[in-house]
């Protein structure tokens, strides 16, 4: 396999920066996910798709819009009806859903080279996220697992919530470096480090 | 102004986009009944109260959306979606169970 490289590399400088003196609030890493796959289901195919999702990554969904679960290495979420974002550490998905989702059941689109994958961890992830998305962030509105479609200066995102104070955030490769220096931008003030 | 979204909740307007007057009937692509045609491009209610209205939510889960919207106070009275298979889930109900 060829090795991929990562679009936020000239930004991406490792340690803390910004206002860090009275500790670090926000980290910030580039997950790097082996796979990142959208799937989509046909109208009235959507529970077929859903248990070729707990086939093949073995990832239970929860009931209910924008519902998703994360086990570490796997994680998957719903970001619109009947459309689901799935990512893991290793490469390969894409090829185990082609086999598992069949043409009547719906679409597998393999986006691994297409998304970059930005996770932002700390007790402020929630104030920085707050600058740049109008959606609520607060843990009971926006629960762990779950999954957010939004836009960010008209550049989609889709967030996963993955820890109580951790989020990961999917970009379109090609705005990922822009984004990136936005976020470290935003988390300056109250300190951050990128490992 | 805020859209409740059946499948996101309550986002800013920003993240849709106006697809046009929801009272139109499309007439059969077949159809040579210009007028029907003619009514289908150019007559609009242009009502000063509640209307009928198609959205998509283009800045999150792109679904099209049937939206009745008061056209004095922006007020909007409704939220569905275009595709009746769509099933609008209530994501806060569904996700205080867990």
């Amino acid at each position: 396999m060829v090795e991929r490289q990562s679009p936020l590399e000239p930004e991406f400088h490792i340690g803390s920066h910004g206002n860090f003196e009275h500790g670090v609030e926000i980290i910030l890493t580039e997950t790097g996910p082996g796979s990142i796959v959208q799937l989509a289901a046909w109208p009235g195919e959507e529970k077929k798709l859903i248990a070729a999702i707990r086939t093949v990554a073995g990832l239970a969904l929860p009931d209910g819009a924008g519902g998703g679960l994360s086990d570490g290495v796997k994680s998957v979420f719903g970001f619109a009806p009947g459309k689901f974002t799935v990512a893991d550490e290793a490469e390969g998905l894409a090829g185990a859903f082609a086999k598992a989702v069949t043409p009547a059941i719906g679409t597998v689109t393999d986006l691994s080279h297409g998304r970059t994958a930005i996770r932002i961890a700390g007790p402020k992830a929630e104030w920085v996220l707050a600058k740049f998305f109008a959606i609520d962030f607060a843990l009971p509105a926006f629960p762990v697992g779950a999954g957010r479609s939004t836009t960010h200066h008209d550049v989609f995102a889709q967030i996963q919530r993955t820890g109580s104070d951790q989020f990961d955030i999917y970009v379109f490769r090609s705005f990922a470096r822009s984004f990136w220096k936005a976020l470290c931008h935003a988390s300056e003030e109250i300190g951050y480090e990128v490992q | 102004m805020l859209i409740t979204c059946p499948y996101c909740g309550p986002r800013d307007v920003v993240e849709f986009t106006y697809q046009g007057d929801g009272n139109r009937e499309r007439p059969d692509p077949a159809s040579q009944n210009f007028e029907a045609w003619n009514a289908y491009v150019y007559d609009r209610l242009n009502p000063a109260g509640d209307h009928n209205e198609i959205w998509q939510h283009s800045g999150g889960c792109r679904a099209h959306l049937r939206v009745v919207r008061n056209t004095l106070t922006h007020e909007i009275l409704s939220v569905a979606f275009m595709r009746s298979t769509h099933t609008s889930t209530a994501r806060r109900k569904a996700e205080d169970k867990s």
